[in-house]
């Protein structure tokens, strides 16, 4: 798959390979300085590794933003069992579409983060759960990891250092609960995706319940750079407590859609405006839902702000997994609403009732308002109803579904009302509806 | 009755599992790659050389949206109708493909040719509206595209 144009504006770290020939190769990755990371970090040793870790202020890229150096930090060292080091190439948030491009086009960069992450824990097999979707990223993996193995860089005694790791891909089958680390934990053991309760957290009990590092594919990927280059080059990119660069996705209304790498802390207008052109056809930005389909809409005046973990946490949205999903004027509110709590109550799993009860309740009652059948009641019983499911369910995917859903009904309460009482939606002529 | 190449394909993903059971996807892949769907009788054998039950096994098949435990067409359509899509034209898109094919979600063409199913989303928003046909990605979808892609699967 082609990667989009490049901005001049981006920081290219992890993407520094892309668009190379053969970007996906051994050589061309060992010709920019690949598998040197690893090689530094066995001269290191693990605490030292760690310490680097830590002071680049790295925090996971699936959604959480949990720092990766604390989490690495929590695999007991002494453990009896056997250790694993787990990729969650899941990526199933609406509006993200970066792990993809990381394994396309660099997946030795992948495989060096895992092995880095292996050496430090102390784990000899690493797996990478990668959605079913992406078969041909699956192909590309494999070939990677074959040349990895011929040319020992994984396998037994890696370059001589007495280390030894192996890695198998794995193939998911269309589950987006399968991206929840508990239920791909599952998932990967041959069982149904149904979360598990935690604690105890895959650092101490995952897979197999033996301690196993998770994390996704950005952060692995990030992981070369850090220790070639130092923790705190990579701190000094970002902004304080939120190191480095940053895979943003913008979709929706702009001129120019892709996968951008820019610091943390780069200004969201700036990234609308600058980095993807501006909205298209010249008209005026309504909303955009910063970090995939989870996290609370801003609305257009909200969005001067910086693109970071914690400016997020305080304008009350997240910065998730990098989806900055773009609405013009024409958009409809409620249809968005609604086309969110589509995708989250199809993919409940099932297994906890306020989430499954929850999403199917919230799906049709915003299915009502939109269609015009709604009631005054209704508007205040949508946010009421997700306000019930926070923090209720089994694992996180209930809070996903419910706080977009409250923050779309708070911040565009004129809207749901003017779709009340057999009133036709006013966005129906507009192109993106219906 | 699974074929030999199906029973050594499944060996060879199991191999890489301290249990046999996490090979559980990839077998039904595997099946399902060669004969469209998972049956009952198909399960059943995959269920036994895994050594689980085929409930067990049953399970883990009707959770992921990949797995067709029904009769498809020769190729599958999977639409995205996520929010990115959404916002860049899934309507349109999702309408076209109804028209042009004849047939609602979760049928199949009278000449066997395509089934039609939504999807939620692929992983590549930055390019919407998209689709999947068996296991290709077909990006920026607009109807004329559509139609052209379309040709490409007999
Ligand atoms: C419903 C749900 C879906 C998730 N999907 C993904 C996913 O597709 N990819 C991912 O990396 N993390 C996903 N996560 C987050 C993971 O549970 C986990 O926090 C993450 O993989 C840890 O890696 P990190 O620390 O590197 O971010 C999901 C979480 C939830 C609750
Ligand atoms: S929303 Fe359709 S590919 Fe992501």
């Amino acid at each position: 798959m082609l990667y989009n144009e490049p901005s001049p504006l981006e920081v290219k770290v992890l993407t520094r390979r892309f668009g190379l020939p053969n970007s996906q190769s051994l050589d061309t990755y060992l010709a920019s300085d690949g598998y040197k990371a690893f090689r530094k970090a066995v001269e290191m040793g693990p605490e030292k590794v760690l310490e680097e870790l830590k002071v680049s202020n790295l925090r996971g890229r699936g959604g959480a933003g949990f720092p990766t150096g604390m989490k690495w930090g929590f695999v007991p060292r002494n453990s009896p069992k056997p250790k694993y080091v787990v990729v969650n190439a899941d990526e199933g948030e609406p509006g993200t579409c970066k792990d993809r491009l990381l394994m396309e086009n660099d997946p030795h960069q992948l495989l060096e983060g895992m092995l880095i992450a292996g050496f430090v824990v102390d784990a000899h097999v690493g797996y990478i759960y990668v959605r079913g979707e992406y078969r041909y990223v699956i192909e590309i993996l494999d070939r990677a990891i074959a040349e990895a193995y011929e040319r020992g860089y994984l396998g037994k005694n890696i370059l001589g250092t007495g280390f030894d790791f192996d890695v198998y891909t794995h193939t998911g089958a269309g589950s987006y609960e399968c991206g929840e680390e508990s239920a791909l934990l599952e998932s990967l053991e041959g069982k149904r995706g149904v979360p598990r309760i935690r604690p105890p957290f895959p650092a101490v009990a995952g897979l197999y319940q033996c301690p196993t590092v998770l994390n996704n594919v950005e952060s692995f990927s990030a992981v070369p750079a850090i220790i070639r280059d130092g923790g705190a080059a990579f701190a000094a990119l970002g902004t304080p407590k939120n190191g480095g660069t940053r895979l943003f996705c913008i979709s929706g209304h702009v001129n120019k859609p892709g996968v951008y790498e820019l610091p943390m802390g780069f200004n969201l207008l700036r990234m609308i405006n600058e980095v993807a052109g501006g909205v298209r056809g010249g008209k005026k930005l309504k909303a955009v839902i910063p970090g995939g389909s989870s996290c609370p809409v801003l609305k257009a005046e909200e969005c001067d702000i910086s693109m970071d973990f914690d400016s997020l946490a305080k304008a009350k949205s997240m910065l998730g997994s990098g989806g900055v999903i773009v609405m013009d004027e024409d958009t409809c509110m409620v249809k968005a609403a609604l086309r969110i709590m589509r995708f989250y109550q199809h993919e409940s799993c099932g297994w906890c009732i306020p989430c499954r009860e929850g999403t199917l309740w919230l799906r049709k009652l915003l299915a009502r308002v939109h269609e015009g059948g709604g009631t005054q009641s209704d508007v205040p019983l949508i946010g009421e109803l997700a306000k019930n499911m926070l923090g209720r369910t089994f694992c996180p995917l209930g809070d996903a579904a419910a706080m977009p859903t409250i923050a779309f009904v708070e911040k565009f309460r004129e809207e749901f009302e003017a779709h009340l009482n057999g009133a036709p939606c006013p966005f129906e002529s507009k192109p993106v509806s219906a | 009755m699974l074929t030999p190449e199906e029973q050594r394909e499944i060996e060879q993903e199991a191999a890489s599992y301290p249990e046999r059971r996490a090979a559980s996807i990839d077998a039904l892949r595997i099946v399902q790659r060669r004969r469209g769907w998972v049956s009952d009788e198909a399960l059943a054998d995959v269920a036994e050389l895994l050594g689980m039950s085929p409930a067990e096994l049953e399970s883990v098949a009707t959770f992921y949206n990949l797995i067709f435990r029904k009769p498809v067409g020769r190729h599958v359509i999977l639409i995205c109708d996520s929010v990115s899509c959404w916002i860049m034209g899934y309507t349109k898109v999702r309408d076209h493909l109804k028209a042009r094919l004849g047939i609602n979600f979760g049928e199949t063409t009278s000449d066997g040719r395509f089934t039609l199913l939504p999807i939620v989303c692929l992983g590549a928003c930055d390019r919407a509206p998209v689709m999947m046909v068996d296991e290709d990605t077909h990006l920026d979808l607009t109807p004329a595209r559509i139609d052209a892609i379309l040709e490409r699967y007999e």
